[in-house]
């Protein structure tokens, strides 16, 4: 970063780890606690399964807006090291410019209300004044004034905030992605894929188009107001706690996918959830989404004996297409088999919490 | 990633464009532009219009032979349109479609007919200077090579007709995803082996 950047001033809460090279990353065991498990059932299959984005469970990441974990610093040293290699992954069509200072604002706000011991918005009229103490930055700039800040507005507040995110436009009754930033994605080019409208983006998904998934989903987003944000799941499967599964760098790391045995399973094997959550933007009426990628080591969620069990059972039995489209097919076999040490049978308990 | 090839014929997937018969519009002007087969589409929407001649004295008609070697320029010029211009390949049709729109009101009508390719270039320099989705028609004729952009290098690859291929920039060994960005007007083309380097499956004749 070019930014006064100073990792290390609140060691004791963010983590010094890596997310590529010798991947130090790990969870806490309260963070494994807090882990978002998606699966509230035995089997997975697409559903919209939209709610509203509204302050769950205390210590739980649905507790504020924004959950910034003890992931934040390090995700984004990954985050301005993905950049640096490939500018590409941060685009914003001409037009959405005013869209990227919505969505600055509702991050800056949010974050210095929510956290107001790391965080920090002054506001005189519109010059601001905003600080981010985890990363070491103060800046004081002219909101909608371009030239006041080191970046254009949407790059600037993503530098600074956990989670792939790309902002929709609203015209002709659809939502078109014309701006996107995507570091830690799960195998969707951002490239290849900003300027193209709902259904285009989601086109290679399998089995969700005919089950009418998407056409639900774009009606019910096309309703969505502001100040009322929603939230769902979306998961898959990664080798090593790789955030950044591009399919730009994909030589460079699919082969991590031939490399798991029974004895690195639990360790070299996450699930990948992303917390996915809507947000209409006031001045823009543009839609932003937030799609939060959350890694969860498969020795680590099997301490949880719910979700061993659950994990388990989901895995065995997921359709062969949708294993196909997560990536995972060639070793799904290997991976049951790793998680059924896990599973001794019993029943689960209805919903995703781990002690219920 | 999922690897297993699609057939050509299968049911074709939401990012892939959908394309209807041209259909004559009135309208003040008429851009045309075609290559190889699209020639007869255009001969046959003039033929079922009811104003044909005026729909030519407005019209600019701009041409390519196809990537199969397609070369119907006599039929299209034999129309008489007000312009006609025949460009030996795609880009270098691009230079003067630009210089067109410059001058194009609301109120033209755009009819591009013939390869994905020619269609896909076209329309993006189209919808760059705002025209709506509606002032263009598109029809598909005759070649069904893709234009494919590496999703590694970013590099274009034009006239692709096997599946697997190899990338014209990187030389990486690609499948052709049923992908289709409009914004580069091409389909993506991702890794077939990075998870086995060398174990390449044998390419197949998909596009012609």
């Amino acid at each position: 970063m070019s930014l006064d950047f100073r990792p290390g001033a609140f060691n004791d809460f963010f983590k010094t780890e890596t997310f590529r090279d010798d991947f130090t990353y790990r969870n806490s065991p309260h963070y494994i606690r807090r882990f978002p498990f998606p699966f509230d059932r035995d089997e997975y299959m697409y559903a919209v399964n939209l709610e509203p984005h509204v302050p769950g469970r205390k210590g739980s990441v649905f507790e504020k807006t924004f959950d910034v974990d003890e992931h934040y610093v390090a995700e984004m040293i990954d985050r301005a090291k993905v950049l640096a290699e490939d500018p590409l992954r941060c685009q914003s069509l001409p037009h959405m410019t005013l869209a990227g200072w919505d969505t600055l604002e509702l991050i800056m706000e949010t974050k210095a209300r929510e956290y107001p011991e790391w965080f920090s918005l002054t506001k005189d009229g519109n010059r601001w004044h905003w600080i981010n103490r985890p990363l070491g930055i103060e800046q004081s700039f002219t909101f909608l004034d371009e030239s006041t800040l080191p970046y254009p507005p949407f790059e600037y507040i993503m530098r600074q905030t956990q989670g792939d995110w790309t902002l929709q436009d609203e015209r002709d009754g659809t939502l078109w992605m014309d701006a996107g930033i995507a570091t830690s994605q799960a195998d969707w080019s951002v490239d290849f894929d900003v300027g193209m409208n709902f259904h285009e983006w989601h086109a290679p998904v399998p089995l969700a188009h005919e089950k009418g998934i998407f056409d639900r989903a774009l009606k019910f987003l096309l309703k969505l107001q502001h100040g009322a944000p929603v939230r769902r799941f979306n998961w898959t499967m990664t080798v090593n706690p790789l955030l950044d599964t591009a399919p730009e760098t994909y030589p460079k790391w699919g082969p991590d996918r031939t490399t798991l045995t029974q004895e690195n399973m639990g360790h070299k094997m996450h699930l990948r959830v992303e917390l996915q959550t809507l947000y209409r933007l006031p001045r823009s009426n543009a839609i932003a989404f937030d799609i939060r990628c959350y890694l969860g080591k498969f020795e680590e969620l099997v301490t949880v004996p719910k979700w061993g069990r659950r994990l388990h059972r989901v895995v065995r039995d997921l359709h062969p297409d949708l294993a196909a489209y997560k990536g995972f097919l060639r070793n799904r076999d290997a991976m049951a088999k790793w998680l059924s040490q896990y599973d001794d049978g019993a029943p689960t308990s209805p919903g995703w919490w781990p002690e219920d | 990633m999922k690897i297993s090839l699609t057939p050509v014929d299968a049911p074709s997937i939401r990012s892939r464009p959908v394309y209807a018969p041209l259909e004559a519009r009135s309208a003040s002007r008429y851009v045309i532009v075609a290559d190889g087969e699209g020639a007869d589409a255009v001969v046959e929407m003039l033929a079922k219009a009811n104003d044909r001649s005026e729909i030519l004295s407005a019209a600019h008609v701009m041409y390519v032979p196809g990537p199969n070697g397609t070369d119907k320029t006599s039929a299209l010029e034999g129309l008489q349109a007000s312009q006609f211009f025949r460009a030996p390949t795609i880009p270098s049709l691009l230079p003067r479609l630009q210089r067109v729109l410059l001058d194009a009101h609301m109120g033209t009508q755009f009819y591009l007919a013939g390869t994905e390719s020619l269609i896909g270039q076209a329309e993006r320099e189209i919808m760059a200077t705002g025209f709506p989705h509606a002032a263009i028609q598109k029809e598909h004729r005759g070649s069904t090579l893709r234009r494919v952009q590496c999703v590694h290098c970013k590099g274009i690859t034009e006239n692709v007709a096997t599946d697997p291929f190899k990338c014209s920039h990187c030389g990486l060994n690609l499948f052709v995803r049923d992908h289709y960005s409009r914004r580069i007007a091409a389909f993506q083309g991702v890794n077939i082996d990075a998870e086995d380097p060398g174990k390449v499956p044998e390419s197949v004749v998909r596009f012609k």
